[in-house]
């Protein structure tokens, strides 16, 4: 591994680009207010920062359920190699989502007032809470990382008692959140476009968060292998890929059962703004990606498996922004798209969440040692985090 | 007991006096250009709608079972004994869902401010609890607004579209719509001209989510004993095997088939 430090100073460039603006931003929401700094709208209520930041960043940070659910619950060690990187990307991710809740509630400072406020109809009021408290659990089970690190072991035994019940309560929560997302929109049955409203919301939101969780779990150990020069698991990998089959699978029968059931699986073929979107987000998150996890040449081939991840995450991220965003607009007869300033927050978000990973990774013992590379060049590794900036970017749209 | 509004767009002459007197209640400013104003905003709680010579008022219809008071997460939203829908923003965070959730589009934002608050018409909570009409059943002219006592507008509503053939569009909007509401409209033309829904379910909406929501209590419990079932086992194998001799090391190894 060399070192690129011309590289270095180009992405780091890009990275203090993007804080830059995103702090210009906050600075605008936080100083003339919502109006002035997104497109929302009265008819429009919920832009980018609820679609993409909430929705999305839970979505995305699926893997740490997933993964603390096979390898403590259902026992399968050889997964134990990946869990650490994968909770870290969960707690970073959830850390990002309650972040970017700031921006988008009117009133941020009232954002604890579920604590004691409560309404137990209101599906936001369990979301609020199953989120507050899923953070807690992932502060807690990655908390065996810092004590580790800090060789403090009277914690680390009173985690490590806990851990079961903790995993157990976790997958509970994210179990119920996950599929609360979806119940969100079960209250808009004349809002939302039929290709997307559909009794089964809550059902397919946590189908996806597994399918998700698992393609973002072999995402980010291609690009942590690529990046931090790490041994990469690709038998792991091979084994996420054919669960990741068996999930889209399932997926698959269930979405298009449930539009023939509707009667709308014919509209889906009549040309229009919605047919495009429908099938883009079919495409990415089903087709292509079952089309190539089925062929055994792809899904044992590190770029293969790392390929299809890749379209998974976009191909979902479609259907969550297609939930939120577009399927609206017909009812709603506005368009909406985000202002710079919504843009320029998201990608901040995101930027610091490739950085804070990348911070943990040569701090903390996130990736087992045999893995690591022999020579650890510190300047690589700030480097690899730069670098992963334009990947990042390429998700966040 | 419960009370609501009657709006009768065949009596209505468009005068739009229900306007400023709502503005001036709810401390909101009304000038001629906000009388042009034709749709609802966070500073226009109720409008009238003028198509050719008819016209239709457009405000909180103040369900029975409202979508927004179900799903604001704080409480701030709740329907009152007396019919009201009221807010409260010192408890709101401002998250919108009412604002999503609301099958008229009714609660509006103040995008403008720095401390928002979300706006709609109340129906004159603090005014209908001392007994009186809501501002703009009191200045209405011509009686086209009419507050009373909701079973007796009903019956009201009902009679005047009997007495009267061919003049209504024989639908009582908001009897039925979303499981019914305390404020009534009667056209002359179909509702839909001045952009409301008819498609609506005759079911509260909140029923929808609460369907799903109402299954947490059973799943968690549940949810924790398979779960700590499946672990038990699992982990009793692993121990079933390594009491049983040096085998399971190698077959740990290999990765064992669960």
């Amino acid at each position: 591994m060399s070192r690129p430090t011309f590289k270095f100073t180009f992405w780091k460039l890009i990275f203090l680009f993007l804080m830059a603006a995103g702090l210009y931003a906050t600075f605008v929401r936080f100083t003339q207010g919502l109006g002035a700094s997104t497109n929302l709208s009265d008819q429009f209520p919920w832009g980018i920062w609820v679609s993409f930041d909430v929705l999305c960043g839970v979505m995305l940070a699926a893997g740490g359920f997933t993964l603390t659910a096979a390898v403590h619950i259902l026992n399968i060690k050889r997964l134990h190699s990946i869990i650490r990187p994968t909770i870290l990307t969960a707690f970073l991710g959830y850390i990002l989502v309650s972040a970017a809740l700031m921006f988008d509630l009117g009133k941020p400072y009232n954002i604890w007032h579920p604590l004691i406020m409560r309404n137990p109809h209101s599906v936001m009021f369990e979301v609020a809470y199953c989120v507050m408290l899923y953070t807690t659990v992932l502060a807690l089970e990655f908390s065996p990382i810092v004590l580790e690190r800090f060789n403090m072991q009277k914690p680390l035994k009173v985690v490590r008692t806990i851990l079961i019940p903790l995993v157990i309560f976790g997958v509970i929560l994210s179990t119920l959140h996950q599929s609360s997302l979806g119940t969100l929109y079960l209250i808009v049955p004349e809002k939302l476009h039929p290709f997307w409203y559909s009794p089964l919301l809550p059902l397919f939101f946590f189908l996806s968060a597994i399918a998700v969780g698992l393609a973002m779990t072999i995402f980010e150990s291609s690009l942590s292998s690529k990046h931090f020069g790490l041994q990469l698991e690709l038998p792991v990998l091979q084994e996420l890929g054919r669960v990741l089959v068996v999930v889209l699978g399932v997926y698959a029968i269930l979405r298009f059962e449930d539009l023939a059931n509707r009667g709308v699986l014919r509209l889906t073929l009549r040309p229009g703004y919605e047919m495009y979107l429908f099938w883009l987000e079919i495409s990415l998150a089903i087709i292509l990606p079952l089309a190539l996890l089925l062929q055994p040449r792809v899904r044992s081939s590190a770029n293969g498996l790392y390929f299809a991840a890749v379209l998974v995450v976009l191909g979902f991220i479609t259907n969550r922004m297609n939930v939120s965003i577009t399927g609206f607009e017909s009812s709603t007869g506005v368009r909406y798209f985000p202002k710079w300033t919504e843009l320029a927050v998201t990608g901040m978000i995101i930027s610091a969440g490739f950085a804070l990973f990348g911070l943990a990774v040569k701090y903390l013992p996130i990736f087992p040692k045999e893995a690591l590379p022999q020579e650890q060049p510190a300047e690589a590794d700030a480097a690899a985090l730069l670098e992963r900036e334009p990947v990042l970017e390429n998700v966040g749209d | 007991m419960s009370k609501a509004l009657l709006y009768d767009s065949t009596v209505c002459i468009g005068c739009k006096q229900c306007e400023q007197a709502c503005a001036s209640q709810n401390d909101l400013a009304y000038d001629d250009t906000i009388a042009a104003e034709e749709t609802q905003s966070a500073h226009k709680l109720t409008v009238v709608m003028t198509r050719g010579d008819k016209f239709m008022r457009r405000l909180c219809m103040n369900c029975n079972d409202p979508s927004c008071a179900s799903v604001c997460p704080v409480g701030a939203l709740k329907k009152t004994a007396l019919g009201p829908v009221t807010y409260d923003s010192s408890k709101c965070m401002g998250c919108r869902y009412c604002m999503v959730a609301c099958p008229f589009s009714v609660p509006k934002y103040e995008w403008g401010k720095l401390v928002p608050k979300v706006q709609k018409c109340t129906m004159c909570p603090d005014r209908v609890a001392q007994g009186k009409p809501t501002a703009c059943a009191e200045i209405c002219p011509t009686g086209a607004t009419k507050f009373g006592e909701r079973d007796e507008l009903i019956a009201e509503a009902q009679q005047r579209i009997r007495d009267n053939p061919g003049k209504y569009v024989d639908h009582i909007y908001g009897l039925q719509e979303v499981g019914g509401t305390s404020v009534f409209l009667l056209s002359a033309v179909p509702f839909e001209t001045f952009g409301y829904r008819t498609n609506l379910s005759k079911d509260p909406m909140p029923m929808l989510t609460y369907r799903v929501l109402s299954h947490i209590p059973d799943f968690v419990p549940l949810g924790g004993m398979v779960l700590g079932g499946i672990w038990w086992i699992t982990h009793r194998r692993e121990e079933v095997a390594l009491a049983e001799g040096p085998k399971p090391a190698a077959d740990k190894k290999n990765g064992r088939k669960e």
